[in-house]
């Protein structure tokens, strides 16, 4: 049986799956999950239709530099969820202190990403091997790039007093956003850079 | 007093028509509006290209169109009717319906919704601008790679049709969010998610398929666009590519597209079935079970389109299987309309008429579908006007009559009037005998080897006589469709006042007046079952007791849970915004300076929009005030 509350006991300020919010975000993320799949089916559809992987002349990627970029990427993600924790319980300071990590953390990782590239063995003219590393890289960098953004949105925002307690959605959309772009750094780390050593 | 307080919500939710309004409007039910209206004059731009083509084609080697000029036309009448028509005016129906049929005040993201049209209509006028310098696309729907390729198609053609999809690909993802998100929390209390109606269910599912399926065909297209503009190698042998990908990525979005342009159209069959059988679907739970069944195996049928291209024989047998059983829940479907028909008190009216003629077309074109998925039969008839007759018969069949079907069953609640019935008795006949006149006999031509998409054939091959017919079929569709505007045009004026409920439906759009006022319902209504408004007349003293816990005098509406529709909390609704039409635009910088390779004017395209995306964010007045209270 349907009852109906009082209006004053229904809140404007919901968070998490009570909000039209998160289900345009999860939208947006499902949306997201597929591209990257596309991307990297894609990959191994050409991966496994070629006779040698890496191309002939074209050495194994290199290691230690996205193990580099990983870390960073992924530690990134535990301070914005410290963030997240801070303004669930009013702590404004947290809250900005963990974003502003966060944002520190996510540039480091571009600018790596484009000394990366600027000292590519293989550039995306020479080849389909190359061509889908710069492409599927390069879209996720995008991503990043976005969630710096956003990042950088929710620190004006916060220095404003935009949220509370009570009203956090943007932040954590923000912080959604961000762990789905890490979460698919992985994915695109071990098909990238460590499927060629199998 | 009644008129007071309507005065009241009109000043709330009302939009009046001065120019600014008309930039920036967010109401659902005028969006939906131009969503059909631009979407039918694709059709009818569309629908003028394939006369042109069928002129063409009603003599042996007749010189009335250039092969390029060939080219481009077919091209862009496929793209046109699948992208820029089909989609849409779905999307359409969807966008004036959802909130209507769900007792709602407007979708989830009204001004998400008012941006969705406008790239709608912003990518089109981009795509058709490249017939302004004689380069429309040209290398068919499908676009396949090496064709398409920089070597073999030099022009800009191509760059129009890539960047033009992706950026239309923007309207989609934005409009399927919205809707699925509209119908798992706006609806009204009580209508649990085994009550929604089944054109709402149908929404739904193919909401989801829009999600899943357009990545793939961007991902496509992303790659098309980089290896054609900016030295990429995806598709090239020699550089260790493969054309296939593109192929095989094209497919797993194309196929399920299918399903996305046929199943909001099953979902007008079941609204229109019910209230003109006067009596309750029979079926519902397995009619909402076929949609998401057909949906889930649409993504597994790919492989079809492929039959020819040399797949192993093994994947060739998995998707042969898997075609032939998605013809299950179509023949589910199929027997509970008819049963509902045959056991209900029909009334043959128009929009019975034309669920009539989509099942009698629908089902022949299922006929041909199930013979492809027989490999050997299917590459003796791949690329033949064969297969040009299947999917007219299950496209134009099973979307287009569908699609008249609605627009003769809401115009009343749209406009307020009737559509003519005399002037609408003709529009069917000629659309139905014009529509079988011009693509049965394409069967028979295809059977006798006549190639898809050739400018022109030899004479004497027996071709002749059956592309004579095809083409004065062609003619007589045209005049039927014809009929249909000038049915609009007579009835918009001279049509019989329609009331709130012309046909008796069961529905809760046809519970507030014809045109709906800005604000949809006075209250909020409460939902006891699947036909609200048939409980109203078998038990009419059980008056809701239920109040409307929103105000209707502030801007908001109701979200409720997911499963049961319970009342959870208040959202607040944006009013009229002109931000929408302006990131519109600013991304139609961003597509041309990708088009003419100025990045710089990309650039600051990106970068003007990133801003007006965080002004659109910024929180309003009233969202402030009503964190702060």
């Amino acid at each position: 049986m349907t009852v109906i509350p009082a209006r004053s006991e229904l809140p404007t300020q919901v968070s998490g799956s009570r909000s039209v919010g998160w289900w345009g975000l999860i939208c947006l993320l499902l949306n997201e999950v597929v591209l990257f799949a596309s991307l990297i089916a894609s990959y191994l559809y050409i991966r496994f239709n070629s006779t040698a992987w890496p191309p002939l002349g074209v050495p194994k990627p290199e290691l230690i530099l996205p193990a580099i970029m990983t870390v960073i990427l992924l530690s990134s993600s535990v301070f914005m969820h410290l963030a997240q924790r801070g303004i669930q319980r009013g702590d404004q300071s947290r809250l900005r202190i963990g974003l502003l990590i966060a944002f520190g953390l996510a540039v480091i990782f571009l600018a790596l990403q484009v000394y990366e590239y600027m000292h590519s063995d293989v550039l995306p003219k020479d080849n389909t091997y190359g061509s889908l590393f710069f492409a599927i890289t390069g879209i996720h960098g995008i991503h990043v790039l976005l969630a710096v953004l956003m990042n950088g949105y929710l620190q004006l925002r916060a220095r404003l007093g935009h949220f509370s307690a009570r009203r956090l959605q943007g932040v954590e959309n923000v912080v959604l956003y961000w762990h789905f772009v890490d979460a698919v750094w992985i994915l695109i780390v071990l098909s990238l850079y460590v499927s060629p050593y199998f | 007093m009644a008129t007071i307080a309507d005065k009241r919500l009109t000043d709330i939710w009302g939009e009046s028509s001065s120019l600014w309004r008309t930039l920036a409007t967010v109401d659902h039910k005028t969006i939906g509006v131009r969503y059909m209206v631009t979407a039918f004059l694709f059709f009818i731009v569309g629908g003028i290209e394939a006369l042109l083509l069928r002129i063409q084609l009603g003599s042996a080697e007749s010189t009335f169109l250039s092969p390029d000029v060939y080219n481009q036309l077919f091209t862009m009448h496929g793209t046109t009717m699948i992208f820029f028509f089909a989609t849409p005016m779905l999307f359409g129906f969807g966008n004036f319906l959802v909130p209507l049929m769900l007792g709602s005040r407007d979708m989830a993201f009204p001004r998400l919704n008012a941006f969705g049209y406008w790239v709608f209509l912003f990518s089109g006028l981009f795509m058709y601008s490249s017939f302004l310098i004689g380069a429309a696309p040209n290398g068919g729907w499908f676009a396949y790679v090496p064709l398409t390729s920089l070597q073999y198609s030099p022009g800009p053609n191509l760059d129009f049709w890539g960047l033009g999809l992706i950026f239309l690909s923007i309207a989609s993802i934005g409009g399927a969010a919205n809707f699925i998100v509209s119908i798992l929390k706006m609806r009204a209390p009580g209508m649990s998610i085994n009550r929604m109606p089944l054109f709402i269910w149908a929404l739904l599912v193919t909401a989801f398929a829009v999600i899943f399926a357009i990545p793939p065909l961007t991902v496509a297209n992303i790659f098309l666009v980089l290896e054609r503009g900016f030295g990429f190698r995806f598709f090239e042998s020699q550089y260790g590519g493969n054309p296939l990908l593109w192929q095989h990525l094209f497919w797993i979005f194309g196929h399920p597209d299918v399903y996305i342009i046929f199943l909001p159209a099953v979902g007008i069959v079941s609204e229109v079935v019910q209230v003109f059988s006067r009596r309750v679907v029979v079926g519902y739970t397995l009619l909402a079970t076929a949609v998401v069944v057909t949906v889930i195996i649409a993504f597994g049928v790919w492989v079809h389109h492929m039959f020819a291209v040399g797949i192993s024989p093994m994947a060739s047998d998995l998707f042969s299987l898997a075609s032939v059983v998605i013809g299950i829940p179509a023949g589910v479907q199929i027997f509970a309309w008819l049963a509902t028909i045959l056991t209900g008190k029909p009334r043959f009216q128009l929009p019975l008429m034309w669920v009539a003629g989509f099942i009698f077309v629908f089902v022949i074109g299922g006929l041909s579908g199930v013979m492809f998925p027989a490999a050997s039969f299917d590459q003796q008839v791949t690329d033949s006007y064969f297969v040009v007759a299947h999917f007219h018969y299950v496209l134009f069949g099973g979307a287009v009559f569908p699609i008249f079907a609605g627009f003769y069953y809401w115009f009343p609640k749209i406009v307020g009037r009737m559509l003519n019935k005399r002037i609408g008795w003709w529009n069917f006949w000629l659309t139905f005998i014009g529509f079988n006149l011009t693509f049965f006999p394409m069967h028979i031509v295809g059977l006798l080897g006549m190639p898809r998409r050739v400018y022109t054939y030899q004479g004497g091959l027996g071709w002749d006589t059956i592309n004579l017919i095809s083409t004065i079929g062609s003619f007589v569709l045209a005049v039927g469709i014809l009929l249909f505007i000038v049915n609009l045009i007579y009835s918009l004026n001279k049509g019989e006042k329609a009331g709130d409920n012309p046909w008796d439906a069961a529905t809760l759009e046809w519970a507030t007046t014809s045109p709906p006022e800005p604000y949809n319902f006075k209250t909020i209504p409460t939902i006891y079952s699947r036909v609200p408004l048939w409980d109203q007349k078998s038990h009419p003293n059980d008056e809701s007791s239920n109040p409307d816990p929103t105000d209707p005098y502030q801007r908001e509406t109701l979200v409720t849970s997911l499963l049961d529709a319970q009342p959870e909390s208040r959202l607040i609704m944006p009013e009229a915004s002109i931000i929408p039409l302006v990131l519109a635009l600013v991304l139609v910088l961003v597509f041309a300076g990708l088009l003419i390779h100025v990045l710089w004017m990309t650039g600051i395209g990106v970068a003007v929009s990133l801003i007006v995306v965080g002004w659109w964010l910024w929180p309003t007045r009233q969202e402030a005030e009503a964190a702060a209270s």
